[in-house]
């Protein structure tokens, strides 16, 4: 096992290195230079008078931050200064990327894990219902429904959501804005949690409706698939109950497929995480994204968007060892 | 017919119809004849063929022109591409006669006039009307400049169905491509590009999208190029099992034998069996898009006003929440409806091509 985790996570190396190498591309498409564009987000916004500075401040410029040196070199030392967490200092506040990103991280991931822990929660019981129940009427609402869910663009529920819960016309149950009240510090933990939990519903909800459709589809295929077997039909021959044989004998076996899902889940939410959190101004690391790529911040964009992909990649880590954990079928070399 | 208990099968798309006469013989007419069997997916393509003529014949259905005019002796035919021809003209005054038509007879000058559906033009604004409700006039009520919503929204399907297809349609040349060869060739190859696919899956697309567009700024064809560029692994990953599979076939090993070259095997004998996953895909691919597109316009990185895009007018109804109901509805469920189905189509597409289902 270990053999194997060591493996993977050399495996991750070029992985990391293709990423930072796409996303240093893709910053370096800008038109413009990004000495000018330092020196002008330094003077104020507006000015794009390429006359504006004298060619000594811009060649100090760049030689400060390294960018006379050909792309390679610069992408190099870029590399180099990810290992030790160094982003460098965002264009717009000049604080230091890695401190903006570390306040913010935790609220993302906290939104994306109860996410996926409710979409988990919510659509695999759901899927064993539908597959044991097959045609019933039941079955037909959930898969309609989940179907219909996930159809729905994820910024007009929100926005419904807010229309419908968040004041206004109707009810006004949820807050719409922010991750806690004001005035939370002075709150009791549990008081201030329970605030807590009252901001995020709504965000929450948002992140969850559209995994449980292809969750619960992929359950119920796959416990269809197991119940044909004939091992199925042994431990239902030797006279257990319906309910061990569901979730003592198939379910257990038609797990894998759901582990593997867990891996594309992940990257779909932190998507979904800048649109989410843009909208209810939930100060988490895709309203950071979002803010940076308004304002041109290229320090701030290409931490996060390296950051992303790490943490998918870790995603993708578990859940290949949580299958190979779970299958004792896969010989890990 | 067939037993649900066996099937992976789903009921919202369970065969609900028996089409008479026998199965037929050739492979996509047997695609079809199961298609056509779940009423859903049928419904999904009308919807789909419906959402086209509408983006077609938009300035047919919505414009503050009309479509036939008669005056002075001549035929215009249609008027809002022949404008400059027919010279200033005050529309307004014409009275209505009939439905559609609107007649003007003042001494000599006699004018008739057959009007669209909607009779605004998307970038039209009246600031007096502002805001108003659906009512008789503005069937969908109009946004915050008096601009009519029904117009910018059959005007703003173009825009959807435009990069929903073009981009599909790079992101399915990419990856055809990148599956063929990684598929075919294996070994280096394949390593390698088995490689990119991860590395792109990896990195979170939508932020990616953004800060491209950014960038390189918001016009509908950097839109489309960076959709496409960032949708074609699935396509990919596709081709590429295919192409594993089809490589043991025997009918490979003849062609290899007989001499064919590289480049004829893949595109004329491989290509043509390893489309059915692909043209699956496609088709969820173009509802991807199409919400894609919408967000983008929803975050303000989307096509630049004056075009109308439907998450354009979602975006802006985001400071009317309250009461302006009809910013919110009609643009968010065109986005829901559109979405929904191409999803119907892509599903019925995929058990149509589903050999698994006993037939």
């Amino acid at each position: 096992m270990t053999a194997y985790l060591v493996k993977r996570l050399l495996q991750i190396i070029p992985t990391m290195l293709g990423i930072t190498l796409i996303t240093f591309v893709i910053i370096h498409l800008a038109p413009g230079d990004p000495a000018m564009l330092k020196l002008q987000m330094g003077k104020g916004e507006g000015t794009l008078g390429e006359k504006a500075f004298s060619e000594q401040i811009i060649q100090q410029t760049k030689e400060l931050y390294g960018l006379d040196k050909p792309l390679p070199i610069q992408y190099l030392r870029w590399v180099q200064r990810i290992f030790t967490l160094d982003f460098g200092f965002s264009f717009k506040d000049h604080r230091n990327v890695w401190e903006k990103i570390s306040e913010r991280l935790p609220i993302t991931i906290q939104l994306n894990i109860i996410s996926i822990f409710l979409v988990y929660l919510i659509a695999i019981p759901c899927g064993i219902y539908s597959s044991t129940h097959t045609g019933s009427i039941t079955d037909n609402i959930l898969t309609v429904g989940f179907f219909l869910l996930y159809s729905l663009p994820n910024f007009w529920v929100a926005m419904l959501l807010i229309m419908l819960l968040g004041g206004g016309d109707f009810w006004d149950v949820f807050p719409v804005y922010g991750i806690s009240s004001i005035g939370s510090e002075t709150m009791r933990l549990l008081p201030w949690l329970l605030d807590r939990m009252w901001h995020m519903v709504l965000p929450v909800v948002c992140l969850t409706y559209g995994g449980l459709a292809y969750l619960s589809r992929l359950t119920r295929a796959s416990m269809l698939e197991v119940i044909r077997e004939d091992y199925v039909r042994t431990a239902r021959a030797k006279g257990l109950s319906e309910r061990v044989v569901i979730f003592k004998h198939a379910f257990r076996n038609a797990l894998l497929p759901l582990i593997t899902l867990f891996a594309f889940l992940l990257p779909s939410m932190f998507g979904g995480s800048v649109i989410i959190e843009s909208i209810f101004s939930v100060p988490g690391m895709g309203q950071l994204g979002f803010e940076a790529v308004l304002s041109r911040d290229f320090p701030v964009i290409m931490a996060i968007t390296a950051i992303s992909a790490f943490l998918t990649l870790i995603g993708l880590l578990i859940s290949d060892i949580l299958y190979a954990a779970l299958d004792p079928r896969i010989k890990l070399e | 017919m067939t037993d649900p208990a066996k099937t992976p099968d789903f009921p919202i798309l369970e065969a609900q119809s028996e089409v008479k006469g026998e199965v037929p013989n050739t492979y996509w007419k047997m695609v079809w004849y199961h298609f056509k069997k779940r009423k859903l997916a049928v419904i999904g393509l009308w919807v789909t063929m419906f959402l086209f003529l509408v983006a077609v014949f938009a300035s047919w259905l919505a414009s503050d022109k009309p479509i036939f005019f008669y005056h002075g002796g001549k035929v215009y035919f249609p008027v809002f591409s022949d404008v400059d021809k027919v010279g200033p003209f005050v529309w307004k005054d014409l009275k209505k006669k009939a439905p559609f038509i609107y007649q003007h007879v003042t001494g000599k000058e006699d004018a008739i006039a057959i009007w669209p559906l909607v009779k605004y033009s998307p970038t039209e604004y009246n600031l007096l009307e502002y805001l108003a409700p659906p009512d008789a006039r503005h069937w969908f009520g109009t946004d915050d400049s008096g601009r009519d919503v029904l117009s910018r929204m059959i005007h703003g399907s173009r825009v959807s169905l435009k990069v929903g297809f073009v981009a599909v349609g790079i992101s399915l040349i990419i990856g055809i491509w990148l599956g063929a060869l990684a598929g075919y060739f294996g070994g280096w190859t394949d390593i390698v590009i088995s490689r990119v696919i991860e590395i792109m899956l990896t990195i979170p697309t939508f932020f990616l999208i953004i800060a491209i567009i950014s960038v390189k700024g918001s016009s509908i064809y950097n839109i489309m190029v960076v959709i496409g560029l960032t949708g074609w692994m699935g396509v990919a990953r596709f081709v590429r099992a295919e192409f594993l599979k089809l490589k043991q076939l025997d009918f490979i090993t003849a062609l290899r034998a007989l001499g064919a070259s590289n480049k004829r095997i893949i595109f004329m004998h491989m290509l043509p069996n390893a489309m059915a996953p692909v043209l699956v895909s496609a088709v969820f691919g173009i509802a991807g898009a199409i919400l894609t597109e919408s967000s983008l316009s929803f975050l303000g990185f989307g096509v630049q006003p004056p075009t109308p895009s439907w998450g354009d007018i979602l975006s802006q109804s985001r400071n009317y929440i309250e009461f302006a109901w009809w910013l919110t509805i009609f643009p968010g469920f065109a986005i829901f409806m559109s979405i929904t189905a191409y999803n119907l189509v892509g599903e019925g597409l995929r058990d149509a091509m589903d050999p698994r289902l006993f037939r």
